[in-house]
């Protein structure tokens, strides 16, 4: 405990209690009231992570911050947080999120605006949740919690064909979760009666069979939230469903806990089956970078496009993980927080225009840059970031990875420098064909730029990526101690000879 | 102000320019965005040629400016590498990129995109310097990056125009294969070497000669592998064949860049590279040899195409294709010293061409196509003079620049034992004669003979290919209106230029080749003796000129540009007949060789097919129509048979509940 006060609990439950004020405003009567408690939540909840980051010892690798109470004592289920180099930017990353999501549905949201803006600020704290959770069935119960405010994010704010999308994201991720929640309660029992993870991390598990299962079920349900091909066919259906606010925190926030997963949980518990099986998440990763990649190419639609090209950019942190090493795995984290500020800010460029022409079709714009030059620039900006250009935080994840590639095998490192290739491709060339051009139709033309509270939101985002590109060593200083210690880990097998 | 200060101030200086156009040009307002842009690229260069004082006064510098990130035991840096090499790409770049920034001032005068221009051009110089100015890989390559990024912006500045935003897709997508390689091979070394830092990489290389590349199922020698990975980068951004592709239609930017970024600057950049690199390439016979073919292929062939080139501008660019490979070829040849003597030479003169050719298209109200032209010197002196300059020294006239760093590439040459080095001599001297050819054939088209313009320009109706690279606001001049003379800001550059493309050569190439200019930059391997015989036959500048009447370059450079007066100012029927006789080479060079098809068909139109099938009978059908979708089904098909199950009557679950019973008795005896 720094400060005085347990941070990580303020972290989780601080939005949570405001989100919960936000519902209490009641109807759309007090719209305005509900958006600035909601804003102010959101800030405060945001500048309360902050000392995890400037408070944080670099030199260890231990948990920190760690609070621990009893919960259910007859199972020996605690109350248990605490954070490592690996976790602690997700959370910060999470924090930062939310105030921007509030702010990008400022006006645009109308109906049952309590309600949009309070299921933020809860999914916001059940998330920090996840990162910061040392006990399973603590994880567990943030885990399946967080889903319900996107399952209603989607569901109620979202497109005519929510229902399908929501059926389709349901099935897919209950399975996964219930195979998980077996493995936890075997290793509930091989541990001698313990949910602490740490303990998990040093629970023999001598038989490989058994590890290679516990491996199955874990991947069954972080590999969906990734998400990896091939169980990736929910994401493009939620985002297009999903209303602005929650493709953005599907794809900045929601997608890093599947990998979040695998490094906490997979790798360090189940160091052989994870060697052993490598090679199969490594082709697994390699197809959602090339086959993905290619994929985007061809729709039409643009949240559909950013959705799979986020899936590709996504095969690079699974990638980075399962070529166990250092570069390979820092990479994969650096790439994780890039994604969320280049995938967000994409589709924050997708909502705004949206709200404009209410069409997420390529054909329906063009020439946009004649009308929007502001937006049109911090679009291009993104693009590129997209398009992992260096100076912007694409280029630092993509960068460590196919360096760590490399170390493995030159032949990962070629498939997954394609990505050179195929990302600018799809990229641009959706950024050429609804920004450049003459004016296209009367949608268009009478397009207005953006205002003070989207360039807010928009400038925000690109001082995040050109930071991250130009100076990306805070982000990288901070987990190197972990990342070591992991790697170390990983390579002591549990097997013995 | 110590020296370390100034090092930063001469990239930084234009990124203040460029941040101050770009972000706060609305409130400057025209004057004053281009006024701080100038000044900005002023001081940049002024402090470039303090540096460069310092540099020969010995002082190399070899240092960290910040610490970008860290991982493992692996730190990467950001930081200064400043030799002789650097500062005099430092003193080029500044120098060409201040005469296109005040000749800007002219030529875009009534854009609207005015202020952006500056910001990009001024973005393009900080990316440029951090490019040359480098002393590791990695911030090579974010230079490398970064002027790709602003070459993508500049050739789709005018972005309503289809063939700009579709050129500049393709140059950044070309230049992206390109990377591809770049980067694996910036990869390889980092695995290799441990480091990315220049000066420990290129002192350990030596080590590694006998090593094999770590690539699973390929036996290729491990520098061999480096240096050609690397050099895919340089052809990428050198447009060399066959990543050549994205340079011609690169011209659909507005020519000040043209002559900056696509003639005197970025294109050189893998030329740098190279030279850069020497210490390594040097360790790989096969490499050259690679470097010296493409160069080759690159010289001769892209020169054949500046031949029938309507488009002035078009004309240029072919040129420097052909010059780029020049150069190429002698990397190749292990003449790096006359590489990048070249590589500053043709940065004067063809910033001049380019700039020139700008100039007449404002005053042919852009009109770029040189049928249209002619007889223009007696209306634009200056243009005409420095153009004639810059043509002369193109072709390699003795005593001009271009003749220095041209003839010593064929000597060079001419000395080198590689494979490939036959076809090499072969390319690089046919080449003169071809870029004599076309270089006389535009000036004569441009400047002499009929004036050809104020006409109805409905006599090229016919002609597609004409109106498939020409822009869609041709407006050219109306009848009876005359071209003049463009204003000074224009006329300024044209001439700051024409002045090192006449004497530089000549002043230069003692020190810079056979001096010790380059001493401390470029490594040359015990075996490769090129420059040491070149050096032996060297008899000072004024000596080399006047040995050259006697050899056979000076005599095709003649002879081509004769032949260009005979067929284009004396019997321009001749060029006609030709052209309808030998129809099917015509085509085949009116079609580039059929690359842009190809490339069309094949990888635009491959990946988009296959993008396609994959989607649809990957995700839809098989993904989600037969699993998720099916898995649904089976979902609801077992809910039917559970439904059916649960009947309420008592004696139904009795029986289930006996055969589970048994069930799970024998499976319990089984495991006993």
């Amino acid at each position: 405990m720094i400060f005085g006060y347990p941070l990580l609990s303020v972290a989780i439950w601080l939005p949570i209690i405001f989100g919960l004020l936000v519902l209490a405003t009641g109807n759309d009567r007090n719209a305005r009231l509900a958006r600035i408690i909601a804003l102010v939540g959101a800030v405060l909840s945001f500048l309360v992570t902050i000392p995890l980051y400037t408070g944080f010892d670099r030199l260890t690798s231990a948990m920190q911050f760690t609070v621990q109470n009893e919960w259910i004592t007859r199972y020996n289920i605690n109350y248990f947080l605490g954070i490592d180099g690996i976790s602690v930017l997700f959370i910060l990353l999470n924090s930062f999120f939310t105030p921007l999501v509030v702010i990008a549905g400022w006006k645009v949201i109308e109906k049952r605006v309590a309600q949009y803006m309070a299921a933020f600020l809860i999914m916001s704290g059940l998330v920090n949740g996840v990162f910061a959770a040392l006990d399973a069935v603590l994880f567990y119960v943030f885990w399946e919690a967080m889903l319900i405010p996107m399952f209603l994010i989607i569901g109620v704010w979202g497109g005519p064909n929510r229902v399908y999308a929501a059926v389709k994201f349901f099935l897919y991720t209950l399975l996964g979760s219930l195979l998980m929640l077996v493995a936890l309660l075997y290793l509930y029992h091989q541990s001698g009666g313990s949910f602490s993870i740490l303990e998990f991390h040093r629970t023999p598990i001598p038989s490989m069979a058994v590890q290679v299962m516990l491996f199955i079920a874990f991947f069954m349900a972080f590999s969906v939230k990734v998400p990896m091909f091939p169980v990736h066919t929910w994401l493009p259906d939620a985002h297009v469903e999903a209303p602005t606010g929650g493709s953005v925190v599907l794809a900045a926030i929601m997608l890093k806990v599947g990998a979040y997963g695998f490094i906490r949980f997979s790798m360090p518990i189940l160091p052989d089956a994870s060697h052993y099986l490598a090679p199969v998440m490594i082709a697994l990763s390699l197809i959602a970078v090339v086959y993905i990649g290619l994929v985007a190419l061809t729709q039409s639609d643009m949240k559909k496009l950013v959705a799979y090209s986020s899936i590709s950019h996504m095969g690079f942190v699974t990638l980075g993980f399962f070529i166990f090493n250092a570069y390979g795995i820092e990479g994969a984290l650096l790439q994780m927080i890039s994604h969320g500020f280049v995938s967000g800010a994409l589709f924050l460029c997708i909502g705004v225009l949206y709200d404009r022409v209410h069409s997420r079709q390529i054909v329906d714009y063009g020439g946009v840059a004649n009308k929007m030059p502001v937006f049109a620039a911090f679009f291009m900006l993104f693009a590129m970031a997209n398009s992992g250009l260096p100076g912007t935080s694409g280029f630092v994840g993509e960068f460590m990875v196919i360096m760590g590639a490399v170390k493995a095998n030159f032949w990962y490192a070629f498939a997954a420098a394609s990505t050179l290739i195929f990302g600018a491709a799809y990229t641009l060339w959706m950024y050429k064909r609804v920004i450049f051009g003459a004016v296209a139709n009367d949608h268009v033309k009478h397009l207005h730029d953006i205002g003070a509270r989207e360039t807010l939101v928009f400038a925000i985002l690109a001082i995040g990526v050109l930071v991250m590109g130009l100076y990306p060593l805070p982000f990288a200083d901070i987990m190197h101690a972990s990342v070591n210690d992991l790697v170390v880990h990983l390579n002591i097998s549990k097997i013995p000879n | 102000m110590d020296m370390q200060t100034l090092y930063l101030l001469v990239p930084l200086a234009p990124l203040v320019g460029a941040i101050a156009a770009g972000l706060f040009g609305k409130v400057l307002g025209r004057a004053w965005s281009h006024r701080i842009t100038i000044a900005l690229v002023g001081v940049s260069f002024a402090v470039s040629v303090v540096i460069f004082q310092d540099v020969m006064g010995g002082h190399i510098f070899n240092g960290s400016v910040y610490k970008w990130m860290s991982s493992g035991s692996t730190t990467f840096e950001v930081g200064f590498l400043i030799d002789r090499l650097t500062v005099m790409m430092m003193l080029v770049v500044t120098f060409v990129s201040l005469m296109v920034h005040i000749y800007t001032i002219g030529y875009m005068e009534e854009d609207p995109g005015y202020q952006r221009f500056f910001s990009y051009i001024s973005l393009f110089t900080f990316s440029m310097l951090m490019l040359v100015m480098a002393n590791n890989f990695m911030q090579l390559f974010f230079g490398w990056e970064a002027v790709g990024l602003v070459s993508y912006l500049l050739i789709g500045f005018w972005y309503t125009r289809p063939t700009a935003i579709y050129a500049n897709l393709k140059a950044f997508l070309v230049n992206r294969v390109g990377d591809f390689g770049f980067l694996l091979g910036i990869c390889l070394v980092l695995m290799v070497f441990g480091t990315l830092d220049y000066q420990s990489v290129f002192a350990n290389a030596h080590n590694y000669v006998n090593d094999m590349a770590p690539i699973p199922g390929m036996s290729v020698g491990l520098l061999t592998a480096i240096c050609i990975l690397l050099f895919i980068g340089a052809m990428g951004k050198s447009a060399q064949f066959p990543l050549h592709v994205w340079l011609p239609d690169s011209m659909e930017g507005p020519t000040p860049i043209s002559a900056l970024i696509h003639a005197a600057t970025m294109v050189t950049a893998g030329i740098f590279m190279v030279a850069r690199m020497s210490p390594l390439f040097e360790l790989s016979e096969t490499a050259l040899s690679f470097v010296m073919v493409i160069g080759a292929i690159t010289a001769l062939f892209m020169g054949f195409l500046g031949i029938i080139q309507n488009d002035i501008k078009r004309v240029v660019a072919y040129s420097t294709l052909s010059q780029l490979g020049y150069m190429t070829v002698a990397l190749g040849a292990s003449a790096y010293s006359v590489a990048v003597f070249h590589l500053m030479t043709h940065a004067f003169f063809k910033a001049l061409l380019f700039l020139a050719a700008g100039s007449v298209i404002i005053a042919m109200h852009h009109d770029q196509d040189i049928r249209n032209m002619g007889g223009l010197r007696k209306y634009m002196r200056w243009t005409w003079i420095t153009s004639l300059i810059g043509t002369l020294a193109l072709i390699g006239t003795p005593l001009f620049s271009g003749f220095y760093s041209k003839d010593s590439i064929i000597e060079a040459v001419a000395l080198s034992h590689l494979p490939g080095s036959g076809f090499a001599y072969f390319a690089v001297v046919a080449g003169v004669f071809v870029t004599a050819f076309y270089s006389f054939r535009m000036y004569f088209l441009v400047f002499h003979g009929e004036e050809r313009f104020g006409k109805d320009h409905h006599d090229h109706q016919g002609d597609h290919a004409d109106e498939e690279t020409s822009h869609d606001h041709h407006h050219g001049l109306k009848p009876g209106q005359k071209p003049h003379e463009t204003s000074w800001v224009v006329t300024l550059p044209l001439i700051l230029l024409a002045i090192p493309s006449m004497f530089i050569g000549y002043i230069t190439i003692e020190p810079m080749l056979y001096g010790d200019y380059f001493l401390d930059s470029i490594y040359i391997a015990e075996g490769h003796h090129a420059m040491a015989e070149l050096r032996e036959e060297f008899h000072g500048a004024f000596g080399m000129a006047l040995h050259a009447l006697t050899t056979l370059p000076f005599w095709f450079a003649l002879a081509g540009a004769v032949s260009a007066w005979f067929f284009y100012l004396k019997r321009p029927d001749i060029p006609e007949a030709i052209k309808q006789k030998l129809s099917f080479i015509y085509t085949v060079l009116e079609q580039k060789y059929y690359f842009d098809r190809f490339n069309d068909w094949f990888f635009a139109g491959g990946a988009r097919g296959v993008s396609g099938l994959l989607w649809k009978f990957g995700d839809v059908k098989l993904i989600d129509g037969f699993f998720v979708n099916g898995s649904a089904k089976v979902v609801g098909m077992f809910s039917g048979v559970l439904r059916g199950l649960q009947t309420g009557y008592v004696y139904h679950y009795a029986f289930w509940m006996i055969i589970g019973v048994s069930a799970l008795l024998t499976v319990r005896t089984w495991f006993e």
